[in-house]
């Protein structure tokens, strides 16, 4: 086989530079029966200067075009290798050919049924009560499937989708301001960068609606206006208002209405509800998920579950990060679990960073608390221009409030003039980190920055005397009318703010930091939501499939209640029906022995290990090197590093963590034990799928792939894929399997918020 | 700053229990009070004894899960907040803080600090809910106006996270305010009135069966609610409970 070699290509721009492209010939394909040349092309991050005046500047083009080389020969190096390993290895997803719009429904039509005498003889078993394993229990109970649910919480209603704040998106127009189908699916597409897949997007679009439909005729007490009809708000990163809402609380709302429709189904028997049960593994019989062994988390019981497909819905894994706003309880462990038995892991590095969190306050702090993205419809971010009013503020001899207006420097208007305040997630918390990276933090760490609302409530107050026929000039007038306002808005929050900081926020600016949120990466899973086990599924935040690399405000609500109500008690069935013969799953086989003999043998190796250091020690080490190395800006160096230490982290964990107490009672040290390891675990495969992707898309963001101007650099030539990751017994030996991402309807193009 | 704490240690639900002092050092008044249960954890471990039990999961206010009876309070002396949103700097250097579970017969002790409120879902699984299945045909959710004052109270008794505040503080470890939370939701939406008189039969029947005591109208339930759930409730409650055994 012949070697290849990377073309350079300088390219002249208007503006006195040239860019550097570099072109790789993969040989002939054929597309609708014509032979094409496939062409692989990268465009560098730097610029040579055209026509050089200086000594400086021909230095430098010289220094850019050896770096330039050096690169096009790594590169043609690695393509050449990966063609001849190549093995062909085809990821099915199962997408149903057709129209993209006429998908969903086709395949609906076409896919195997139960019949209702048949479902009757049919276990289901779904960890994890959240939006998407409440919803799924429910619908699978009421369907008529014997459904098994387990939670490690006490009761179902306490999962972490209870604390999801801002709403739930739905392409219902109720506004008429242009919304369908189509936007909602676009806008979700290119808020992920381009890195999810259309047709479950497409079918997650079409569904919104049944979505809020359902919901009302459950009693969830969505927030209306006066004619009685419902209201809605507008988020990040659209242009319509689509969101629906119950207040501050609306994950608590929508949460405790698929809770109810679950008791519906306990009152009867059809779901037997396990609580205070963890997940300790996954069994498979002949290639297919036939149980699961779990731990009575009161009495310590390893027990024994058969069905006849297994569905996991336990949510994501930020907790790996230590500090998040996911729950105390939140972790990988079931997903890492069926991981560790064959199912892919998709896009581990995809993490979302939230930027308005409630900032570090110590050493002692064990999680964080979101302040709702929609605070940034009135607030402004900044930190001060100059470094010694930094130091001021810090030492307590300037308050923020008494710094004049020339000498703030509100650098996401004065980067992105178009979207200020309200760019996406991604962008804003960016911005910040680069902000205190350079020194301008504004609390004590330095790991803080303004948001302030004074100028929202002059505004508001003015309105307000206005319409009241009151002195507009009164200053002390309009700012008690204008605190009104912004109490019925976000009183909530302020409230939540003014008890965990001590500070009143109506009177300083509220100091917030990015915090860890979401990942949109999880189990891979086909459009039917199968992971690569037949019979296991994945739903809601615990699958990779429709936020790509960045999730818009609101759309987890609705993913998660999709998956659960309207897609997986559809396609599970088309699986089922295989296995209707099947009879109950025999719980003594060996397969069912070997799993249960490795779950007790793992909790006897914890308590009798004998080191002296606590769980939560090796938790808070690994989420720091997480934070500093895997966070919100990568590169190479680092995440090579921080794969070597979590590996070692790992080995001393193993070795030297002390888990107190015993094996058959309410031992919390020894469930946390269990979930740390697996961790240890998913972390190092974080970091190696972030080295893996070369090039910065959405919340994965590389300091090696961005413009001159410091904005992220997709690469979509090289990685239009999903990263499918295939366990093979350490996560160093992952092996990576691509599914490549085709874009039929929509037209792949660079976000830009300027 | 330093403290001393004394806490209920009990290993299981059938042994006895009692309080035991700890005393604590250098507790930052900007910790949450259960970061300073977590400290205590880690030096219990260190010093080869059994960390002390509770229930916490979101620590933020919503989950419901943590119920720490706090110097003779339902969640400890700040009001509107749960456990795990208290601050220490609610307490003085040198103060001594008595810990103890939420108490009632109806919510036995698992170990330390955490008990067994599933009487409260099975107080649901016996009518708290509207009997509809999923199907994605139902009506468009625009089809029936529902008056703005009953959307947001009902809203506002749907807020109850099920903590059991209200059992632990009432002298009658009456479940009432819980109850009345949920039957005045659905009492007040349309869509909830369908099968509303055997939901109220249902559920108050299944209350008194987990063995909650009566309401004698104190309404120390509401003060002490995280979620500030009005007595009002109690009083639809007993209203829809009337109605309904008049109509048998």
């Amino acid at each position: 086989m012949s070697v290849k070699k990377v073309k350079i290509r300088f390219r002249e721009n208007s503006n006195g530079t040239s860019s550097i492209r570099l072109n790789y010939f993969g040989g002939y394909e054929t597309v609708n029966g014509k032979r094409k040349a496939k062409r692989l092309i990268k465009t560098l991050p730097f610029h040579l200067i055209t026509n050089p005046v200086t000594l400086e500047q021909e230095n430098n083009n010289k220094k850019f075009k050896i770096r330039a080389f050096k690169i096009a020969d790594d590169w043609g190096k690695e393509l050449n290798i990966k063609k001849i390993n190549n093995q062909k290895f085809n990821l099915d997803s199962k997408v149903p050919s057709g129209k993209l719009s006429d998908k969903w429904t086709n395949h609906k039509s076409n896919i195997n049924l139960v019949s209702p005498a048949n479902k009757r003889l049919i276990d289901v078993i779904v960890v994890g009560t959240g939006l998407a394993g409440a919803s799924a229990s429910a619908t699978l109970a009421e369907l008529g499937y014997n459904v098994k649910s387990f939670c490690f919480q006490d009761s179902p209603r306490r999962a972490h989708s209870i604390a999801a704040q801002g709403g739930i998106n739905a392409a219902k127009n109720y506004q008429g301001d242009g919304d369908s189908t189509y936007r909602l699916f676009y806008d979700t597409i290119k808020g992920g960068d381009y890195r999810s897949r259309e047709s479950n997007v497409h079918r997650l679009a079409e569904v919104s609606t049944n979505i809020i439909d359902q919901c009302v005729a459950q009693g969830v007490p969505f927030a209306r206006d006066y004619g009685g009809l419902l209201d809605n708000r507008s988020f990040g990163g659209v242009l319509v208002s689509r969101t629906f809402y119950a207040k501050g609380q609306t994950g608590q709302q929508l949460l405790l209405g698929a809770y109810s429709a679950m008791n519906r189904q306990i009152a009867r028997g059809k779901i037997k509800m396990y609580n205070r049960h963890e997940m300790m593994d996954l069994v498979v019989v002949d290639g297919k998920a036939r149980g699961i062994i779990s731990r009575n988390l009161i009495n310590g019981k390893i027990e024994r579950h058969g069905a006849h497909a297994v569905v996991i819905a336990s949510g994501g894994y930020g907790n790996v990060f230590f500090l998040s706003t996911n729950a105390m309880g939140s972790n990988v462990s079931a997903g890492w679990k069926i991981h560790k038995k064959g199912a892919f892991f998709a896009n581990p590095c995809f993490t979302q960073i939230h930027p308005t969190c409630i900032p570090v306050s110590g050493e002692h702090q064990s999680k964080l608390t979101l302040m709702s993205e929609s605070l940034r419809n009135d607030g402004r971010i900044w930190v001060p221009k100059r470094i010694e009013d930094v130091k001021s503020i810090r030492d307590g001899s300037l308050k923020p409030i008494d710094l004049p207006e020339e000498h703030r420097d509100y650098y996401l208007e004065r980067r992105y003039p178009a979207f200020g305040n309200l760019v996406p997630r991604d962008v804003a918390s960016r911005a910040a980190k680069e902000r205190c990276d350079a020194g301008y933090g504004v609390n004590k760490t330095g790991e803080a920055v303004y948001l302030d609302f004074s100028d929202s409530i002059l505004r508001y107050g003015k309105e307000k005397a206005h319409v009241k026929g009151l002195d507009e000039e009164d200053m002390k007038l309009v700012k008690t009318l204008g605190k009104e306002v912004v109490k019925s808005k976000y009183g909530n929050l302020f409230q939540m703010y003014e008890k965990i900081v001590d500070q009143n926020p109506y009177e300083t600016p509220m100091m917030i930091f990015p915090a860890v949120h979401y990942t949109m990466g999880g189990v891979w899973v086909d459009y039917n939501l199968m992971t690569t086990i037949k019979g296991c599924y994945a739903i809601g935040e615990a699958n990779f499939s429709d936020h790509g690399a960045n999730r818009l405000g609101a759309s987890a609500l609705m993913q998660g209640l999709a998956d659960g109500y309207f897609v997986l008690p559809y396609t599970i069935g088309d699986y089922l029906s295989n296995d209707i013969r099947t009879g109950k799953i025999d719980t003594s086989t060996k397969e069912f022995e070997i799993a249960e003999n490795d779950v007790k043998s793992q909790i006897d190796k914890f308590l009798n290990n004998g080191g002296m250091n606590s769980v939560d020690y090796y938790h808070k080490k690994l989420g720091k090197i997480m934070w500093n190395q895997c966070g919100m800006s990568r590169n190479e160096k680092e995440l090579k590093s921080a794969i070597n230490k979590i590996k070692e982290l790992r080995k001393d964990f193993h070795k030297n963590v002390k888990v107190p107490g015993l094996a058959d009672e309410f031992n919390e040290q020894l469930a946390k034990a269990g979930r740390v390891a697996d961790f240890l675990e998913l972390g190092e495969l974080f970091a190696k799928d972030a080295l893996d992707r070369t090039e910065s898309c959405g919340g994965h963001f590389r300091e090696e792939s961005q413009t001159p101007e410091g904005e992220a650099m997709r690469d979509d030539n090289n990685y239009t894929f999903v990263s499918a990751w295939e366990h093979r017994g350490d996560p160093s030996k992952a092996k990576l399997h691509k599914e490549q991402l085709n874009y039929e309807e929509v037209e792949i193009k660079t976000r830009s918020y300027k | 700053m330093n403290l001393k704490l004394k806490i209920w240690r009990q290993p299981n639900k059938d042994s006895k229990g009692g309080m035991v002092n700890y005393s604590i050092e250098d507790v930052s008044p900007d910790m949450s009070f259960l970061e300073m249960m977590d400290m205590l954890n880690e030096q219990l471990i260190k010093s080869g004894d059994d960390p002390v039990a509770f229930d916490h999961d979101c620590r933020e206010g919503i989950c419901g899960m943590c119920s720490m009876f706090i110097n003779g309070e339902a969640h400890g002396p700040d009001k509107l907040i749960t456990t795990c949103q208290l601050h220490m700097r609610k307490f003085k250097d040198g103060d001594t803080i008595a810990i103890e579970p939420f108490r009632a017969n109806s919510f036995p002790v698992i170990k330390d600090l955490a008990v067994d409120r599933s009487s409260f879902d099975r107080i649901q699984q016996a009518g708290g809910f509207i009997s509809i299945n999923t199907s994605g045909n139902t009506q468009d959710a625009n089809a029936i106006p529902i008056d703005k004052h009953n959307a947001d109270t009902a809203f506002d008794a749907a807020t109850c996270i099920g903590c059991g505040a209200c059992v632990a503080t009432c002298k009658n470890a009456s479940a009432m305010l819980f109850v009345s939370a949920k039957v005045s939701q659905y009492a007040l939406l349309p869509q909830g009135k369908v099968e509303a008189t055997d939901r109220v039969l249902n559920m108050v029947n299944q209350m008194d069966e987990e063995g909650f005591g009566n309401c004698t109208n104190t309404g120390a339930c509401e003060v002490e609610c995280p979620k500030g759930i009005s007595l009002e409730n109690i009083a639809r409650l007993n209203r829809e409970y009337i109605w309904a055994t008049a109509k048998g």
